[in-house]
Parts: C-alpha cells; sequence; structure tokens
C-alpha cells in the first residue's frame, strides 16, 4: 500500500515536470495556427501563418535542408575513412587526434565561427556563400559522426574480419565496401542522423556565418521572433519542428550505443 | 586459375624471423619445409611463435628481412595474402556478421568473379560437405560454436586455395564436440589432400591430426618429426614434458649401468659419466620388490577406470608417475618394485 502510494507521487511529479516542459511548446505550436494569439483560440484556427511563413522564410527552409545533406555527405565522405583509420591505428597520435575531436563540441559555435571568419572571411566569394556556412557545420558535426563510428568499429573485431575477408582473395576496396562498411551501418546510421539534426538545428555557429541572402531557418526563426507578429514566429516554430521532431525520433531510436549493437546482428 | 589444377603446393620458409615493431622478437629465424598435401602442426606453449608462424605463411605478416616464403616454385614472400590464394581459419572464425552463412561461404567466389550459376552449385556443395545445409539461410549469430567452426571451414576451402591455415580452430569449442570435430577436421583434410599448417597448443589434437609436428619454443623449433618421433623420442626435455607426461632419471654411469636413488638400470647406449633417460608412464610396471632392480614406495594411488595412475617416490629426484591397466590393490605406503620396458627408455638431454 505505502509503495504504490510513493509510486503515484512519483507519477504524478513526473507528469507535472513533463507538462511543464512540454506546455509552452504546444502553446507555441497552438498560436502558429490561431487567428488572434491575444484573443486566444476562440478568434479561430488558421493556417494564414504557416503560409505567410512559407512564403516569407520558405529559401530559409531549403538552405537548410541543403546545407543538412551537403553537411552529411561530406561527414560520410570524410568522416567515416577518418574513424577507420583513427580505429585501425593504435599509436599515440592516433589516441591524440581522437581527444582533439572532441574540442569542437566543447568550444563554442561562436567562437569556431570567429575562427572561420578570421581565417577564411577575406576571401568574398566564399565568405558570400552557403559553402562558408556548411564548412562550419561540417567542422561541428563531423565529430560526432567520428566518435558514432568508432564506437561500432571498436564494438568488434574488424580487424580479423578484414583478414578472413582478405585471406578470401579480397583486397582493400572490396574489403571495406562489403565487410566494413555494411558492419558499421549502425553507427554510420545514427551519426547521419544526428549529423542532419545538429545542421538543421545548428544557429551559434550559423548566426555569425550567415549573410542576409544566406539564412539558415533557425536563423530565420530568430529573425521572426525579432520583427513579425508573434503568430509569425508560432508558425515558424511549428514547421521547425514538424520538420525536425521525425529526426529526433529517430535519433532516439538509432542513437543510443546499445541500440546501436542489436541493430548490427538483427536481420534487415 | 592454374592453381585450380595443381594437386598440392609444397611449403618452405627459409630463414624466417620476426620482431615486431616494438621490438619483440617473436620468432628466430625458422626454417621450415612442408610437402605438398602434407599436414604439419605447429605445436608449443602460449606465446611461442606459432601464430606468428602461421601468419608468415599466409601473408598476414612480412617476415623480417632476408626471409622467404615459397609457395611450390613461387616466392610469394612480397605478396599480400589477398593474392596468395590461402585459406584460413581463424580462432574466432572471424565469420561475417553483416551475411548469411550461405553468403559467407559464397564470399570468395563472389570476389573470384565465379559465376552466379557456378557458385551456387559450389557452395552447394560446401555446405553438404561439412553438414550445413539446412543452416543457409542463418546468420551467423544464430549458429553454435560448432556450427561456426563447420561454415568457417566451409568458407575457406570454397575457393579451393593452395594451402590450409587453420590458427587453433577448436580451442573456442568444448571437449566433446572438439573431439569430434578433430575427426571431422582429419577425414577432410585427407580427402581433400591440401597441404594443411595447424597451429594448436593441445598435443592430443597435434597427435591426431599432425604427419608432423613441429614442436616450438619461444620462438624456435624445439623438434620436428612424426607423433611417434616426437612422443618417444624427444629431443629434449622441454619437448618431452610438453608431450604427454614423462619420467626422469639422472644418475651416474658405471660398469655399464645406470645408478640412481633407489636402483638402477643396465645401459650400454653411451659412455657419459653422468646422464639422463626418460619413459612414458604407460612403459613401466609395479612388481614386488624381489622382482626388479628398482625399489620405491607408493606414495599416491589415483584409480582413473581403465587404468590406475601411481605415484612413486624415494627413485630418482622426483616423483615418477606409472599408469598400468592392472587390477591389483596398490596400497599407499608399501614399498614396490618398478620395471621398466627396456626398449622404451631414451637418453635425453636433460636440460629444461
Ligand atoms: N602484433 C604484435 N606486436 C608485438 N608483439 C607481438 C605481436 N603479436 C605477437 N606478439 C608477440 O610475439 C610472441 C609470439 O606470439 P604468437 O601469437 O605467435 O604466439 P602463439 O604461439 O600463437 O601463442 P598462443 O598459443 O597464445 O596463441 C608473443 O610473445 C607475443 O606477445
Ligand atoms: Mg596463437
Amino acid at each position: 500500500m505505502k509503495r504504490s502510494r510513493i509510486f503515484y507521487v512519483n507519477l504524478a511529479f513526473t507528469l507535472l515536470v513533463c507538462a511543464f516542459l512540454i506546455v509552452p511548446i504546444f502553446l507555441s505550436m497552438l498560436a502558429g495556427v490561431t487567428v488572434n494569439f491575444f484573443q486566444g483560440i476562440k478568434s479561430g484556427l488558421t493556417l494564414s501563418w504557416v503560409i505567410e511563413v512559407w512564403s516569407l522564410y520558405a529559401d530559409t527552409i531549403f538552405l537548410s535542408l541543403l546545407i543538412a545533406v551537403a553537411c552529411l555527405i561530406c561527414n560520410l565522405l570524410i568522416g567515416v575513412p577518418a574513424a577507420y583509420v583513427l580505429a585501425r591505428k593504435s599509436g599515440r597520435v592516433a589516441r591524440m587526434i581522437e581527444e582533439t575531436l572532441v574540442l569542437p563540441i566543447a568550444i563554442p559555435g561562436l567562437a569556431i565561427a570567429l575562427a572561420l571568419i578570421v581565417t577564411y572571411g577575406g576571401i568574398r566569394e566564399f565568405r558570400l556563400s552557403w559553402l562558408f556556412i556548411l564548412v562550419g557545420h561540417v567542422l561541428y558535426t563531423l565529430p560526432f559522426m567520428i566518435r558514432s563510428v568508432l564506437a561500432v568499429l571498436s564494438s568488434f573485431d574488424f580487424r580479423t574480419l578484414e583478414e578472413g575477408a582478405a585471406s578470401l582473395g579480397a583486397g582493400f576496396w572490396k574489403r571495406f565496401r562489403t565487410i566494413i562498411i555494411p558492419n558499421c551501418r549502425a553507427g554510420i546510421l545514427a551519426g547521419s542522423l544526428m549529423v542532419v539534426t545538429l545542421s538543421v538545428g545548428e544557429f551559434n555557429l550559423t548566426w555569425m556565418l550567415h549573410t542576409p541572402l544566406t539564412k539558415t531557418l533557425p536563423v530565420g526563426l530568430a529573425d521572426s521572433y525579432a520583427s513579425m507578429r508573434l503568430e509569425i514566429g508560432s508558425a515558424y516554430t511549428l514547421v521547425f519542428l514538424i520538420m525536425i521532431l521525425p529526426l529526433l525520433i529517430a535519433l532516439q531510436l538509432y542513437g543510443r550505443p546499445r541500440a546501436a549493437k542489436t541493430t548490427i546482428s538483427d536481420p534487415e | 586459375m592454374t592453381s585450380d589444377q595443381e594437386v598440392s603446393t609444397s611449403i618452405r620458409l627459409e630463414a624466417c624471423a620476426k620482431t615486431f615493431d616494438d621490438g619483440t622478437r617473436a620468432l628466430e629465424p625458422i626454417d621450415l619445409e612442408i610437402a605438398g598435401g602434407e599436414t604439419v602442426v605447429l605445436l608449443g606453449p602460449s606465446g611461442c611463435g606459432k601464430t606468428t608462424t602461421l601468419r608468415i605463411i599466409a601473408g598476414l605478416e612480412a617476415p623480417d628481412p632476408g626471409g622467404r616464403v615459397l609457395f611450390g616454385s613461387d616466392d610469394v614472400t612480397p605478396l599480400p595474402i589477398e593474392s596468395r590464394n590461402v585459406g584460413m581459419v581463424f580462432q574466432s572464425y572471424a565469420l561475417f556478421p553483416n551475411m548469411t552463412v550461405r553468403e559467407n561461404v559464397a564470399y570468395g567466389l563472389m570476389v573470384r568473379n565465379v559465376p552466379k550459376p557456378e557458385r551456387a552449385v559450389r557452395v552447394g556443395e560446401m555446405l553438404a560437405m561439412m553438414h550445413i545445409e539446412e543452416l543457409a539461410d542463418r546468420r551467423i549469430d544464430q549458429l553454435s560454436g560448432g556450427q561456426r567452426q563447420r561454415v568457417a571451414l566451409a568458407r575457406a576451402i570454397a575457393v579451393r586455395p593452395r594451402v590450409l591455415l587453420l590458427d587453433e580452430p577448436l580451442t573456442a569449442l568444448d571437449a566433446s564436440l572438439r573431439e569430434r570435430l578433430r575427426i571431422e577436421i582429419n577425414d577432410l583434410l585427407r580427402s581433400l589432400g591440401i597441404t594443411a599448417v595447424y597451429v594448436t597448443h593441445d598435443q592430443g589434437e597435434a597427435m591426431a591430426i599432425g604427419d608432423r609436428i613441429v614442436v616450438m619454443r619461444k620462438g624456435v623449433v624445439a623438434q620436428i618429426g612424426s607423433p611417434k618421433d616426437i612422443y618417444y623420442r624427444p629431443a629434449n626435455a622441454f619437448v618431452a614434458d610438453f608431450i604427454g607426461t614423462s619420467n626422469r632419471l639422472t644418475g651416474h654411469l658405471s660398469n655399464g649401468a645406470l645408478s640412481f636413488q633407489g636402483g638402477s638400470i643396465p645401459w650400454q647406449r653411451s659412455e657419459a659419466a653422468e646422464l639422463t633417460v626418460m619413459f612414458r608412464p604407460q612403459d613401466a610396471e609395479i612388481v614386488a620388490p624381489t622382482e626388479a632392480q628398482i625399489a620405491g614406495r607408493i606414495a599416491n594411488v589415483y584409480f582413473l577406470g581403465d587404468r590406475t595412475k601411481i605415484i612413486l617416490e624415494a627413485i630418482g629426484q622426483g616423483p615418477i608417475v606409472v599408469e598400468t591397466t592392472a587390477q591389483a590393490d596398490f596400497v599407499i605406503g608399501s614399498n614396490v618394485g618398478l620395471k621398466i620396458n627396456p626398449d622404451r627408455i631414451f637418453e635425453i638431454d636433460g636440460e629444461t
């Protein structure tokens, strides 16, 4: 009896905390489809704010998606091989590089952005193009991809598997494609989701690196909060959440290290 | 694919030493000749360089400069493993977890671009041969240890390698399964007629499988010979002790007899003043004290079912082990005589 009362108290408290966190988001999303926020829901529901957001900020949404996809491609091309090389090398240098990889996570985005501007800001075409933001994003997300793939690589004896494949006549690229990549799938998938999510939601770096013509979604969001009606900002939030929530949920499903291990052995 | 037609390839190691990057000297220069179709077992305690030798043959490690590896008349020293056409069975099996049993067995054929229909036929043959047809579509993590072992063997021989290399293939299995698979592997190697190098630290396994055994110790070959040679004519005390139980007697030679504590044996075969001889536990018997030239006392008796193991003291320097199938009652503490089959006593180098 006594234990169950404690249980219900706990449950109530947990629900309360959840409500405290979720209600504002829910209200904000609701505000985005309310005719007049100050009159409340009585004033009726409308999609016109969402449509207006679309007409004003569609290009930021597309740019965000473009950067996220490009960032993912860069991560796959650089991060996966880099993780493989780091996992293969056992020397002190490799361990040091591995440690340094966490640095971009620890350094505030603003500092990275500043460093980029100081270093490459002078190259005008580069500075003005979206590629400038892309470089920032890749720098910021690469450690996540590398760590994710490294974690999977250290969870199985890939060296011996490779030796097995080599004994059967497979050269390096064949082994990489047929053994390493498929067995790292879970890590690559988790890393990819992380990279895309981080890239779509990234604000600090992007805010520093953007130009009026290269605004991403979060930057546009800040812009709309600062200068637009509250309903538009809220509608924008709604759009943002609809984009990023599925990614976050997928990340939860694949991103956990334990889940990563079982997905290796699970049949497709 | 000319190698397909070759019946069997001989292997030759010439002065193959191995020093690892960290300075570990794993192998002193070793020369080894393995005839085509022969099964050679590398045997020795942990860390003696068995795996290193095997990996040099495979092409997974390069020998130190000066060493050469030859397959038949081809010098394969500079070739990486993928160009040597070897079949390899790893202790951990190294099966690909991202593939089914069938895909694992087919991998080498796929790499060699064997056309699909032919590939399917060959994989079918291999699965049938190893009695794992019903497992064809399972994933590796759905297999037992013994089944994995069969898949690993099937995968290695599916490509018809020039030589088959096995690194402690049975160590991860339990005793009864090990026994069964040992027989299967033995039959398989005979029927394929393939040149094979088999690494183990289990002397029973080595005896059962090897045409010849290479006993290694600290990166050096201690002895090469047939199982019988190694067992009955060990080159030194290390080999004698490593292969089964051995009894040693060290004593003084005078007037054609080797005497030690407890008695003496006739010995005409050498002139040294002091020497060591050895014999196996089953080559001696316990008799009445009056019937033998050696007398000792029973220190312990172990009944092993089909035989009895008796430990004698007060003979030579250490305890003497005798195994007998006799059903007599052996009383601890009683004085007995020891009779050694004179044909089974050998002089050995007493240094350990
Ligand atoms: N990559 C390596 N780097 C440094 N030293 C190594 C390396 N591989 C093996 N060694 C050392 O070389 C020696 C021989 O190793 P090897 O693996 O050949 O022994 P083994 O006879 O196969 O032993 P086991 O029965 O334990 O498998 C050992 O002392 C080992 O520590
Ligand atoms: Mg070994």
